[in-house]
């Protein structure tokens, strides 16, 4: 990295925002021989949006995926570093990674909800972590989370329909109620509109403000209006650096860095 | 005189007009450029032009090629019996055949001698005859053949679209090449429903089919045929049972659970070896199973099933082919459930593993419930090819046709009594003989809706994942 103490300015600067829900302590990411992540370190907050921006293939979503283990899918991939989930390192030997994924919850760049009901699909993690107790409480809990992906009004009638069955927007939003229906702490979102149109988009960013007061959320976004508009963070990574992190706002008036000046004002990416 | 010969005259004569035609379009060309202007632009290649002559000149000699060898061996036989020797032969029967037989073979020197004194004084007209109707074929085809090549060549000019028109003939070709596949079966099926028609005009399609009783005599009189004989549901039951439930409940579990390893499990060098081997156990031939069945799984089972005081267990049984031929039946499941599971699109796995599913949960919840419709099309698909199968039963199963559900027992199969029916002493008039085809029939018309609907089913899956 070019700016060794970035992340002591960054975490200065956040003083605000009590310890860190996350905190990443420079992690790399290799793809075999080849290095996708370069010693990031940051910490991410609770109650708070976290933008991940930068130009495709920088790294975020393999950044990302390190957050709740998903990279553990692909054979090829090698996470060096530690990350702290409230102080637990989650890549320790020990780690229930089926623990550590219904705590870190993600929601997928094209919307995967299962060809099963409506309801199937909520209760999915509910059923799978044993968090209902009887019958009423499943129908509690998926109520409860499609209310809060503001998706009930539109589904209580059909709950037995297929899930693939909604439209694009309406399905990333049964994905975001099926990733809160087993209460994460965290939701990762990896560029969460982008297979979808600019209304459903805005009613995802209005529902990602919505959720912010419980979780911390961290977004991949590949649209600075949409970093601008969503996050209260934003961290731009380049080339698998993370080059600058800080408030959202200095980073989109008021940015340090050559490069992430350049970034913003369109020069590349 | 070989109809490799006539094949080869055709070939000839298409070559001539090849070479020829390309002549004549390459002087197209070049004509202007002697007498000092540019080339002529051709509208094809000359070698387009070569194609279209060859065409013209080839395919009626061939067509009459194939008819002349239909007819031809009858004019001969024509020729023959028209000969004042020919009055010496019996009126009918297998002497009379034989001494035909005898005469052609010598004629066109298959044969050095004759057995039948009969057949000498025929030698010399059949020679005659053959050399005769050879001579005029060989004539006939290098005569259309020119015509049709003659033809063509002459409406060659430096605009002709030549190559259009191969593309044409080409089209026309390989559209022939595929009615022949379809066209076969609908001569089966023609086959199968006369045949079966004739049955029923002599069994009451109602004693066939709901009958509980089947030993029809291929001795006994066919005007005596009863009804009652041919009860095939003795049949149907054993093919089901052995086909469709034993041979399943082994090859549907180990079936889908090597998917799953294969698919979700195993490593790629792993893969790479044992999908190949498990299609190379599909194409071992089924007498291989049949005999395993018969010398090893049967006796093994008969004296188990004893020593447990089963006294009815048979040397012959249901289990024992069923067993085998679920085993047979493995790599079918086994492929379509992997081919199924692979096509779940992976955004599904990595939905369910990011809830904190585990991976048999993901697989249990997720990928075996969303690759169900192909799992369950590739189910269907084994079992037609399980109650088709006839190697393994005819060896295994045993020929009583009970209808029992005791697996030890001995049973009998569809496709057992079809190959019995058609290969014992009765006469091909005979109900017992036209039984093979109405059991023909039937089995057609299953396995032809199990595999109508599977593939119904699996192109509607597909289509829900595109
Ligand atoms: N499964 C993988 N195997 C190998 N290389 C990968 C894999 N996934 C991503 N990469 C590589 O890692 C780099 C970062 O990719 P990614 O994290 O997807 O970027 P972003 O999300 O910022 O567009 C890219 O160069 C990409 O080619
Ligand atoms: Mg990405």
């Amino acid at each position: 990295m070019n700016n060794p103490d970035l992340t002591s300015v960054a975490q200065a600067s956040f003083t605000d925002s009590g310890p860190a829900k996350i905190s990443a302590n420079k992690v790399s990411v290799y793809y075999g021989e080849k290095k996708a992540i370069d010693e990031v370190s940051i910490d991410i907050h609770t109650k708070y949006v976290t933008a991940f921006i930068g130009p495709s293939g920088c790294g975020k979503s393999t950044f990302l995926r390190t957050l709740n283990r998903m990279n553990d899918t692909i054979p090829s991939a090698r996470v060096d570093g530690e990350i702290l989930l409230d102080g637990d390192d989650i890549y320790r030997s020990k780690m229930d990674v089926v623990q550590l994924r219904a705590r870190v919850g993600m929601v997928f760049q094209k919307p995967n909800p299962f060809p099963k009901s409506i309801y199937e699909n909520i209760a999915y993690g509910p059923k799978i972590h044993g968090i209902a107790e009887s019958k009423g409480d499943l129908d509690g809990i998926v109520e409860q989370s499609l209310r809060r992906a503001g998706l009930w009004e539109e589904v209580k009638d059909r709950l037995s329909d297929s899930g693939t069955a909604l439209s694009g927007g309406q399905q990333q939003r049964l994905c975001i109620a099926r990733a809160i229906a087993v209460d994460p702490e965290v939701i990762l979102m990896d560029e969460p509109c982008s297979a979808l149109d600019p209304i459903a988009t805005a009613r995802i960013e209005e529902l990602i403000d919505e959720l912010r007061g419980r979780y911390a959320i961290v977004i991949v976004t590949h649209s600075m209006q949409q970093a601008a508009r969503v996050s209260q963070r934003t961290a731009f990574f380049h080339l698998g650096n993370l080059v600058e992190y800080g408030r959202t706002g200095d980073i989109f008036t008021n940015p340090r860095e050559e490069r992430t000046k350049d970034y913003i004002t369109g020069r590349y990416g | 005189m070989s109809p490799a010969i006539f094949v080869l005259l055709a070939i000839g004569l298409g070559l001539v007009g090849w070479l020829a035609a390309r002549s004549r379009a390459w002087a197209f060309a070049t004509a202007n450029a002697a007498s000092g202007g540019g080339r002529v632009r051709l509208h094809s290649l000359p070698s387009y032009h070569g194609w279209y002559v060859a065409l013209w000149a080839f395919i009626p000699a061939i067509v009459f090629v194939m008819i002349w060898n239909a007819i031809s061996p009858h004019l001969v036989m024509q020729a023959i019996l028209a000969d004042p020797a020919a009055a010496q032969l019996p009126e009918f029967g297998i002497t009379r055949d034989t001494v035909l037989a005898e005469a052609l073979a010598v004629a066109s020197g298959n044969a050095n001698g004759v057995f039948n004194p009969l057949a000498t004084p025929l030698v010399e007209p059949a020679t005659a005859a053959m050399q005769r109707y050879a001579i005029i074929g060989v004539i006939v085809t290098i005569l259309i053949g020119f015509t049709g090549g003659i033809l063509a060549f002459l409406r060659l000019k430096p605009d002709f679209t030549a190559r259009t028109r191969v593309e044409r003939a080409v089209m026309m070709i390989l559209l022939l090449a595929s009615l022949v596949a379809i066209l076969t079966t609908f001569g089966i099926l023609a086959s199968l429903v006369f045949e079966t028609i004739r049955f029923f005009g002599m069994v009451n399609p109602i004693d066939f089919l709901f009958g509980t009783h089947w030993s029809p005599d291929p001795m006994r009189d066919p005007a005596y045929a009863d009804g009652a004989d041919y009860g095939a549901l003795p049949l149907f039951w054993g093919t089901i049972y052995i086909g469709a439930i034993i041979a399943m409940i082994v090859a549907i579990p180990l079936g889908l659970m090597s998917a799953i390893y294969l698919t979700q499990y195993a490593n790629s060098t792993f893969r790479k070896w044992m999908k190949p081997l498990l299609e190379i156990l599909a194409g071992v031939p089924t007498v291989v199973y049949g005999y395993f069945a018969a010398l090893t799984v049967a006796p093994f089972i008969r004296d188990v099933a004893k020593s447990a005081g089963i006294a009815s267990a048979s040397s012959e049984s249901a289990i024992a082919a069923g067993l085998v031929m679920g085993v047979m039946i493995i790599p079918f499941v086994s492929s379509m459930a992997d081919d199924s599971i692979a096509a779940v699109p992976s955004a599904m796995r990595d939905g369910s593993l990011a809830m904190g599913a585990t991976k048999s949960e993901t697989i249990r919840r997720v990928l075996v419930p969303a690759a169900l419709p192909g799992i369950v099309a590739g189910v269907m698909l084994a079992i037609s090819r399980a109650i088709g199968e006839t190697m393994i039963v005819v060896m295994a199963a045993g020929a009583a046709a009970n209808l029992t559900a005791n697996p030890f027992e001995s049973m009998t199969t569809v496709t057992y009594q079809i190959v019995a029916m058609l290969t014992g002493e009765g006469s091909f008039d005979h109900p017992a003989t036209l039984s093979a085809f109405a059991l023909g029939m039937v089995l057609f018309i299953v396995t032809l809706a199990l595999n109508f609907i599977a593939l119904r089913v699996v192109k509607r899956y597909r289509e829900a994942y595109e």
